[in-house]
């Protein structure tokens, strides 16, 4: 299905109507500006107040791409103009002035200028600002995956209004369709897996009529009924398939469920309170994302952390979603640059069943071994290129897939991720398994493959340290870790394993990511659907009361404020 | 410019007998002027009041705004105009007031940059420096020595302009006639 993204221009033309407002109080520059502006075929509205410019921006913020600004104007300083824009309306700004003083042109980098230009301005680098403006979009689109330059296009044809809306596209859910259906199939090695191409096929803007016509579609079935093929009945819109709208469907049961946290002032784990509205907050005012790039750094740092702290809850109401909607593993992905203090976090990752096992015995601490986790490749380039490890889901390189051939023959089962941070990872798990119906079983983990930036790392603990056990009772199904503060409600599975060539691991992961697949087990011969009918009867209530320990380091100090909370909500449906 | 007037004597000697040529005496006053036009060109470069700028200006200009070129420089001495006014009333102004006095003096440079008068954003320059010591002495020398550059660069190029009005239409009539 193509982009239905309406497009008002072709996206070949893009740089060309550019929306420019070019502020400066000398008419004369002004006048020479707007004809180069012109000339470059953008749309310049021009401005000789920096009072009146902030004006118009406010009034309509959503008609300019970016601002073109000069540095001395009499009526307002040129830098107090970006500040206001930066916050405001978080549109990228150029500025200029004959002035190449370094002190100034850093004033005006440190105010949030996306360039600074020196007088006289020449045209070719007027012409060529639009890479600005694409870069914020491309940014800002991270949660939408939206890798190619057509898609950033569309955007950005379409308007600011679509990108706030867009909280309810994803692509990178389609790879977790993907996914699933490679579960099915068993086909694990299948190569649609690794073509992004393939997925972004299947891809679906949520405009707001269309979302409108989901939630009507919803509110008529009744809420506890839905399924994403009645829903799709239901709203009938052409070209929307079934996995659309149950990905769809099973975002918005989270968007629910984190309302319903937010609002019961609860949640699964025992996550501090004011972390969780933080986290909340962001998830629903993805608007927010695009106010909070300052700091890009910061940003990914705080948001790798409070992504940890939301993956239990994602994990659980996706959980949740499955259970009615017997949607797909949803499969989250966190990713990690640089992990603040160098920590390293650990997380887990795959656990072999062995099934069946009767006995019931706790996990071990994991000491000083690295806690295990399949780490996604992480593309080196750009933050956004976040994304597009997403699509291809794990990465590229075959040897490091998960693939269940290396397990037993016992099915991988795949209970559980946790994760924990820091050099002392001393954090232990108590994995029980989420069903009574489930016999008790053990698991060990098997092995862990870490992807860093600048190379790939396998570790192989096969050395097992977890220990499933098995219960009756999901209540029981939490860590006792105890320095923990929060804890994740997390019924991830992580499959996982990797080879075993394990390069020495670096001394800080500076990207990191990981992937845990809800997968759940239930018997041996590996039945996608078998597993999926487990999950089903799992009552939510029980779901959302199996918790996680996190490492306390990882509700440590971070910037919260700074949290780019769209990536997180990437993350979420990654 | 050289060039385009040798083209014109020549286009001029091919063209006497076709229908569009104009009588000799005019075309060769016109090559005339031609050259008055690119000597007054030459020497606004050579003696520095003008730079680059001025060259992107005229590239600038297109059939869309056929006269880019006049209009700026129009808007420029009306606007410059008004600052110097405004830098002679706040260096006469006591107290005086060095902060604003090297503001105004900053926007008449940057305004000075826009058609590339340089000798003048020069001498700003060296007005901004007798701002900051607060040397009143250099102030006055140096905001004569603007006032004087802004008069002197507004008659060359009012005189440019005339000679590059009374050249286009006969540069244009040539063209048509080839």
């Amino acid at each position: 299905m193509g982009n239905p993204l309406p497009s008002s221009r072709p996206a070949e033309a893009f740089p060309a109507g550019l929306r420019v407002l070019i502020v400066d109080d000398d008419p004369t520059w002004l006048k020479i500006l707007e004809k180069m502006l012109r000339k470059c075929s953008y749309q310049v509205t021009t401005c000789s107040l920096a009072t009146d410019a902030l004006h118009i921006l406010r009034e309509r913020k959503a008609r300019f791409d970016i601002v073109i600004s000069d540095v001395n104007m009499p009526d307002m300083d040129g830098f107090k103009l970006l500040e206001h824009v930066g916050l405001e309306m978080d549109l990228p700004v150029i500025m200029m002035s004959i002035d190449g003083e370094t002190s100034r042109v850093m004033k005006g980098v440190q105010h949030g200028a996306c360039d600074y230009l020196l007088k006289p301005v020449r045209m070719k680098e007027l012409r060529n600002i639009w890479q600005h403006v694409y870069r914020k979009k491309m940014h800002e689109l991270k949660e939408v995956e939206a890798h190619s330059f057509d898609e950033v296009i569309n955007i950005l044809r379409n308007g600011s209004e679509d990108i706030e809306d867009r909280y309810l596209i994803d692509e990178t859910e389609m790879s977790s369709m993907r996914k699933r259906k490679d579960v099915e199939n068993k086909e694990f090695g299948d190569q649609e897996l690794n073509d992004p191409s393939t997925v972004k096929k299947a891809r679906v803007v949520w405009s707001v009529d269309l979302h409108q016509k989901f939630v009507n579609a919803v509110d008529q079935i009744g809420f506890d009924k839905v399924g994403p093929k009645k829903i799709l009945d239901s709203m009938n819109v052409p070209g929307l398939t079934r996995e659309n709208v149950a990905s769809h469907l099973q975002k918005y049961r989270l968007y629910l469920s984190r309302l319903q946290k937010q609002n019961g002032g609860t949640c699964g784990g025992n996550m501090p309170s004011d972390h969780m509205n933080k986290t909340i907050k962001g998830n629903f005012g993805l608007k927010s994302s695009t106010n909070m790039q300052q700091d890009w750094e910061l940003t990914k740092y705080a948001c790798t952390i409070e992504n940890f702290q939301t993956l239990g809850i994602v994990a659980n109401a996706a959980h949740v979603s499955e259970m009615n909607s017997r949607v797909a593993p949803a499969q989250v992905i966190a990713s990690k640059k640089a992990l603040v203090n160098d920590a390293q976090l650990g997380l887990f990752l795959s656990f072999k069943g062995m099934l069946p096992s009767i006995k019931e015995k706790a996990c071990k601490p994991l000491h000083d071994e690295r806690p295990v986790m399949q780490l996604m490749q992480y593309p080196e380039q750009e933050n956004y290129s976040i994304l597009e490890g997403y699509s291809c889901l794990a990465n590229p390189d075959r040897d490091h897939e998960p693939s269940f051939d290396h397990l037993p023959s016992s099915q991988p089962l795949v209970m559980s991720a946790t994760c924990t941070n820091g050099k002392d990872m001393k954090d232990l798990y108590e994995m029980k398994p989420l069903q009574p119906a489930i016999p008790p079983m053990a698991c060990m983990i098997d092995s862990v493959s870490i992807q860093v930036k600048h190379g790939l790392v396998n570790l192989q603990d096969t050395g097992a340290i977890c220990k499933l056990e098995g219960s009756p009772s999901i209540e029981d199904f939490y860590l006792d870790e105890t320095n923990n503060q929060g804890c994740f409600p997390l019924t991830c599975e992580v499959s996982l394993k990797s080879k075993s060539d394990s390069d020495s691991m670096p001394e800080e992961l500076h990207l990191y990511s990981v992937q845990k697949k809800l997968d759940c087990l239930e018997n041996l011969s590996v039945s996608g659907t078998e597993i999926y009918q487990y999950i089903d009867s799992v009552p939510t209530s029980e779901v959302q009361s199996i918790n996680w320990c996190e490492a306390s380091e990882l509700t440590g100090d971070y910037l919260y404020d700074q949290v780019d909370y769209s990536l997180i909500d990437e993350y979420l449906f990654a | 410019m050289a060039l385009a007037s040798h083209r014109h004597i020549s286009s001029c000697l091919c063209s006497i007998h076709s229908s569009l040529c104009y009588s000799t005496r005019p075309e060769m006053e016109r090559s005339s002027l031609q050259r008055q036009l690119a000597n007054l060109k030459k020497s606004l470069f050579d003696q520095g009041n003008l730079d680059e700028q001025f060259d992107q200006l005229e590239e600038l200009q297109d059939d869309a705004s056929p006269n880019f070129v006049e209009e700026v420089v129009t808007l420029f001495f009306r606007d410059s105009s008004r600052l110097v006014a405004n830098i002679e009333q706040a260096i006469e102004k006591s107290p005086r007031d060095y902060g604003s006095l090297d503001a105004l003096v900053h926007q008449l440079k940057d305004s000075a940059s826009s058609i590339g008068a340089a000798k003048m954003m020069k001498e700003c320059t060296v007005f901004r420096e007798y701002c900051d010591k607060r040397n009143l002495e250099g102030c006055l020398r140096s905001f004569q020595k603007v006032k004087k550059e802004h008069s002197t660069l507004r008659l060359k190029l009012e005189n440019y302009f005339q000679l590059l009005r009374q050249v286009g239409p006969a540069e244009k009539a040539t063209r048509s006639g080839n």
